[in-house]
């Protein structure tokens, strides 16, 4: 028996959400509901235990070995010198991943059996959830650039299919469709990554790519050396996984998908891809300074863009879902700005928080049969207590309060950014600067969701809504949830705690180097404690403007829409972006193809001159077709004009004489 | 010669026996002829598999040969061979020839014995043509396939079937009789048909009794043959021919079109054009390519805005043609057998598109996607069916259109980023036309009331569309089957177009010492691992 049993068979950590999926997916429509919960929670959780099993065995592993485990297990593509194979790995960024992944999907899955309990399409709902689970573990533990591809549009596909699920809609199909050619223009520029990567190092293997890469000297800052350009690449596809600037635009309308769908897929999971393959290339990413510039100011940007969108969305999930845009920015910025394992931490507590408050907001929504418009929400609190306190927590995570899990991710990125090496001081300070703005527009969206759900006046009819709390398979997870919401950021307390080291980024330091940890412990804490102060006092006052508008004067949030209207409808409307690319992009590109590209040019164009020939060569027949009258006579006029006109060229063509009387001869 | 080796001929006439037997029986009992034909092409199809025993994984040249006097003057010979790309595009055509016949076993219903009996002589044709080493011999075949093509479209087409037939006809005649003076002037110089001696004199120094080319004399043979393939294939903008000649085309036939018939323009390309003429190829090549790309980004731009789903489909040939084309005049092995292995993929996943259209057609007699909407409701199977060949013909991993796409991309990067990036359009593009329409077809709520009470798919349908679904998933994670015995005869192709060039080694443009270490040794990587055999 081999000494790594489950690491030998790693392949089955994916394989068994497959078989769930295809099970449920091809005998599905037969059984009934509860044998369907069980294949698709059974195959998730033995898939969770088998790969806390093959964790386990990993630590043994690299004990002894003291590098990553990589097993091929056949080859799928071979030309050339290119291999792509079925290759998997395991090193200390899988295994977070891995157990993030396996961990809060399982989760989402039991919540989900509630939640889809009176909904059609059950079995189909979890066929495709697993074949995402599929996708997610290939992705995450993918040895090579293009089995990772694989799983990046796999995903893809399952988030196609479940955005789309209620395909009956037209607003879900679309939101379906664009979330996949989004996210199509994002996986052009991976896929250049990849042929560069290849042309340039002869291999898409992680562990031989990254050993050649190691000892190449680093892209000044500035120069679009291959690397650089490589990475940028690379980062085009993650902007459009991730929803970055410019390409987020597909995230929030996926909230068309079912929540446990929004949740699982467009919160802790498939949305973090992006940033989970910046992490894996740091070492390109780390020798390509421009291009972490570059990652650094987009993860920025759309963090406080995105933010600013969510401060006055109606719709629960909207809020949501433009928060998760904002939050993706922050890991962004934490690999830009090289603070890896502090951007790998804030995906996991962000995977626990987010997830937290999407399944509470579908509890939310469940309870009030279906309304998603905060507006006709309100004094939910008591009615809903569990998913209330649930909920709070996850906010407080969010917001950055301390002890919460979203204080200590959060606080180790802006202390990241502050210190930034890339691009000089002054670029470190505003990055910083703006990612302290967007926590104090995080604080203030999510406060001002809750108190618009759970507090101040009902706004809603009770003779129509029936409020009642979700059921236990509901709950549970949201519990489970809570409590890793909580105790997920311990992982890595702040050095001026005492006893505090950051033990994440100790874990990671295998990948990572001990730069960061020995930057970390090194650093001056007492900088750091003025930031996480500052960071909780600008979360605080996030909280507390959004109390006086929303809970204490209630009439001065309204008296504001209207003093700040253009900036409100601006703000309501994302800023007009879809309705821009829609002008700029898609109405022209569909003017094109229709008008100029297939009626003028192949049309008229091409097929008009080919038929031309076609009826010029009818035509001339037609014409000559009427010397063959069978009159003897035109036929006697015919051979004396040929006659005549022979004996001309003969004696006044220049040159054609001799030429005809030679034919002759 | 072995035991059995006449497979070759087996393979080309035993649909002509088949034919033949047809031909003999009555011509009101549908459900034999059916029958018989249907065991006819299966037997045909197990036939073509003997072929992969023989052709041995890493061997070049040809296999199975068979050599015999036909005609001795002037001296053409019944020459047949096969390797590895010839191999598998016969063994499509045999594949795809009975999924056709099942596929009309319920829309002909008029003049059913001529139907089958011209189903199995293009199978006869196109068989003919893979195998055929003799320039005479496929020239035959060549116009042989056009024949009971025109007649699939003229006689068992749709409303516009006459003028489509005769503009298939007519625009690949034009094509064809430009390759006929071109095999003509070959022969005048060389005094013979036989493919492999052509090579082989054009190959050789003047000096030893070769045949030197002047280039523009090379140029012109390259262009008469060239000319013929790519309106075949069909290469922007010789493609009009393409979407009539689908549209009015009864599903079998446009499963053989798409499936079949547009390979033998590349086949040629990759037999011809590039072994007899390698400097006028290279010369060529940047044309040619830019070429494809137009076809990449056009084919899909103008399919995107079709209002006709079967046009649509068609335009999207035009689109992944454009991919093999280019990954054959990239001149690099990896796009080369992309090339290949995409002409294998395209053949399956547009085949199943076109049945797919096909059974649509049959229920409701239009083509206008306006017509279709919310059909996942009625049909939820036929749905899952069209969802599964979409995502594989837009190039999903782990379907069969993604590894030829790929390939195609990559090995054509290696040589020409600017191609590689203009080409990759293509697959931002082929998403926005395929889930564009697949959403208008089969999502959301029902618009027609006609299309509320439509039958999902029948027993044999599925079994149609089954069999297709587990050769596309095959092929796209199996790869390595087809892609080990393609590799020695791509890597021979580029190594007769770019002798000094054999192989192309990842070589860092600014690389440290230690990368270009690296990349020079792997070049003397010995010859299996430089095929990609493992």
């Amino acid at each position: 028996m081999p000494k790594y049993l489950m690491l030998e068979y790693l392949w089955i950590v994916p394989l068994l959400p497959l078989l769930g999926s295809a099970a449920n997916g091809i005998f599905g429509a037969k059984w009934p509901n509860r044998i369907v919960d069980w294949v698709a929670i059974g195959s998730t959780g033995l898939s969770f235990l088998a790969a806390l099993e093959a964790v386990r065995e990993f630590f043994d592993y690299f004990t002894e070995n003291h590098h990553p485990f990589q097993k091929a297990f056949f080859t799928w593509i071979a030309a050339g010198n290119f291999r792509a194979g079925f290759d998997l790995q395991m090193d200390q960024l899988t295994v977070v991943m891995v157990l993030v992944v396996t961990g809060v999907g399982w989760l989402i899955h039991i919540y989900a059996t509630g939640y889809m309990a009176h909904e059609g399409g059950y079995r189909r709902f979890f066929s495709y959830l697993n074949l995402f689970m599929f996708f997610m573990l290939i992705l995450v533990l993918a040895a090579n650039y293009v089995l990772l591809f694989v799983g990046w549009e796999g995903v893809g596909l399952s988030s196609y299919l479940l955005i789309g699920f209620y395909f009956l809609k037209k607003s879900a199909s679309d939101a379906g469709k664009k979330a996949f050619i989004v996210n199509r223009i994002g996986d052009f520029g991976f896929m250049l990554g990849m042929f560069l990567l290849f042309k340039t190092f002869g291999t898409l293997d992680f562990v031989a790519l990254f050993a050649k890469a190691d000892p190449w000297p680093a892209d000044a800052m500035g120069h679009l050396g291959t690397l650089t350009i490589a990475c940028l690449l690379l980062f085009t596809g993650a902007c459009g996984k991730s929803a970055q600037l410019p390409l987020y635009v597909w995230l929030p309308d996926a909230m068309e998908g079912p929540t446990p769908v929004s949740a699982l897929i467009h919160a802790a999971t498939m949305v973090t891809a992006g940033v989970y393959v910046v992490a894996r290339s740091h070492i390109l990413f780390t020798h390509a300074p421009t291009a972490m510039l570059v990652v650094a100011i987009v993860g920025c940007a759309t963090a406080f863009f995105a933010a600013t969108i969510g401060l006055v969305q109606r719709d629960i999930k909207k809020v949501l879902a433009y928060s998760t845009v904002s939050q993706l920015g922050y890991m962004f910025l934490a690999c830009g700005v090289g603070a890896f394992s502090a951007g790998i931490f804030h995906l996991m507590t962000h995977a626990f928080f987010k997830a937290l408050l999407f399944l509470a907001a579908g509890s939310v929504i469940h309870a009030m049969g279906g309304e998603q418009d905060m507006n006709h929400m309100g004094g939910l609190s008591k009615k809903i207590r569990r998913t209330y306190v649930t909920m709070l927590t996850a906010t407080l995570a969010i917001a950055g309060f301390p002890p919460f899990a979203g204080f200590f991710s959060k606080d180790a990125i802006l202390l990241s950014a502050f210190e930034n090496e890339y691009g000089g001081r002054t670029v470190g300070y505003a990055l910083y600067g703006f990612g302290l703005a967007t926590a104090l527009l995080t604080a203030f969206y999510m406060f001002r969701l809750m108190f618009l759900t759970f507090h101040g006046k009902q706004r809603y009819d009770e003779h129509h809504v029936h409020v009642h709390e979700s059921p236990d398979n509901m709950l549970a997870p949201l519990m489970i949830l809570a409590l890793l919401s909580i105790v997920g950021g311990w992982l890595a307390a702040p050095a001026f705690l005492p006893g505090g080291t950051d033990y994440f980024a100790k874990f990671l330091q295998p990948v990572y180097g001990g730069a960061e940890v020995a930057a970390a412990e090194a650093g001056a804490h007492s900088l750091e404690l003025w930031l996480a102060g500052v960071a909780v006092v600008t979360a605080f006052v996030g909280a507390m403007v959004a109390y006086w508008l929303y809970l204490k004067r209630p009439e001065k949030a309204d008296g504001l829409v209207k003093s700040l209207n253009p900036a409100y409808t601006t703000l309501l409307n994302k800023y007009y972006v879809d309705e821009l690319y829609a002008a700029v992009v898609v109405k022209p590109l569909l003017w094109i193809s229709t008008k100029v590209l297939w009626q003028a040019a192949d049309v008229a164009g091409i097929d008009g001159t080919v038929n031309g020939i076609g009826e010029g060569a009818t035509a001339i027949g037609d014409g000559v077709r009427h010397t063959q009258s069978g009159n003897t006579r035109s036929y006697a006029v015919w051979v004396v004009v040929g006659a005549i006109a022979i004996i001309a060229v003969i004696f006044f063509w220049p040159f054609g004489g001799k030429t005809v009387i030679g034919m002759v001869r | 010669m072995l035991p059995g080796g006449h497979l070759l001929s087996v393979l080309i006439f035993f649909p002509a026996v088949g034919a033949l037997a047809l031909l003999l029986l009555r011509g009101d009992d549908h459900k034999f002829i059916r029958i018989i034909a249907l065991i006819v092409s299966l037997a045909e199809f197990l036939f073509s598999l003997l072929m992969i025993r023989a052709v041995p994984v890493g061997a070049t040249g040809y296999h199975l040969e068979e050599y015999a006097k036909w005609i001795d003057q002037p001296p053409i010979h019944y020459h047949l061979g096969v390797d590895g790309i010839s191999l598998f595009l016969v063994i499509l055509t045999t594949f795809l020839t009975p999924i056709s016949i099942l596929a009309s076993w319920q829309s002909i219903e008029h003049r059913v014995k001529e139907f089958f009996v011209m189903l199995l002589m293009l199978e006869l044709g196109v068989v003919g043509v893979f195998l055929s080493l003799d320039l005479f011999l496929f020239f035959l075949f060549w116009e042989v396939m056009l024949i009971p093509m025109a007649f699939l479209i003229g006689i068992w087409g749709h409303e516009r079937r006459v003028y489509a037939a005769v503009k298939f006809v007519l625009y690949t005649m034009a094509g064809s009789i430009l390759m006929l003076v071109g095999i003509i002037w070959l022969y005048n110089a060389t005094g013979t048909f036989d493919l492999p001696t052509v090579e082989a004199l054009l190959h050789t120094p003047l000096s030893q009794g070769g045949l030197e080319l002047a280039p523009r004399t090379e140029m012109l043979l390259f262009l008469a043959f060239f000319l013929a393939f790519a309106i075949k294939v069909p290469l922007f903008p010789l493609h009009t021919w393409l979407p009539d000649a689908h549209v009015e085309a009864p599903t079998a036939g446009s499963v053989m079109l798409a499936g079949v018939l547009l390979k033998m323009g590349t086949y040629g390309m990759i037999r011809f054009c590039l072994p007899l003429f390698p400097e006028a190829s290279r010369r060529a090549a940047g044309w040619v390519a830019v070429l494809a790309i137009i076809g990449i980004i056009y084919g899909a731009l103008v399919a995107m805005v079709q209002p006709n789903l079967k046009k649509l489909v068609a335009y999207s040939s035009v689109s992944h043609l454009g991919f093999v084309v280019l990954g054959i005049f990239a001149f690099h092995n990896i796009s080369m057998q992309g090339a290949v292995y995409q002409m294998l993929a395209h053949g399956i996943s547009t085949g199943a598109l076109f049945l797919l259209v096909g059974m649509l057609h049959d229920r409701r007699h239009t083509f206008e996607i306006s017509e279709y909407g919310g059909l996942a409701t009625p049909m939820p199977k036929l749905a899952a069916f069209f969802l599964f060949v979409a995502l594989s013909s837009l190039g999903l991993p782990m379907l069969n259109g993604f590894v030829g796409e790929y390939l195609v991309l990559l090995g054509t990067y290696q040589r020409h980023w600017g191609w590689a990036s203009w080409a990759a359009l293509g697959v931002i593009l082929s998403a926005c036309y395929l889930l564009w329409s697949y959403q208008r077809v089969f999502f959301g709520e029902i618009t027609r009331e006609k299309n509320r009470t439509l039958p999902d798919v029948s027993a044999r349908e599925k079994w149609i569309l089954a069999t297709m679904a587990i050769v596309t998933l095959w092929m796209g994670v199996g790869s390595t089957f087809i892609t080990a015995r393609t590799a020695a005869a791509a890597q021979s192709v580029i190594d007769e177009v770019e002798p000094q060039r054999p192989y192309e080694a990842a070589t860092p443009d600014s690389a440290t010492p230690q990368a270009k270490l690296d990349s020079s040794g792997a070049a003397k990587a010995i010859s299996s691992e430089r095929l990609g055999i493992r």
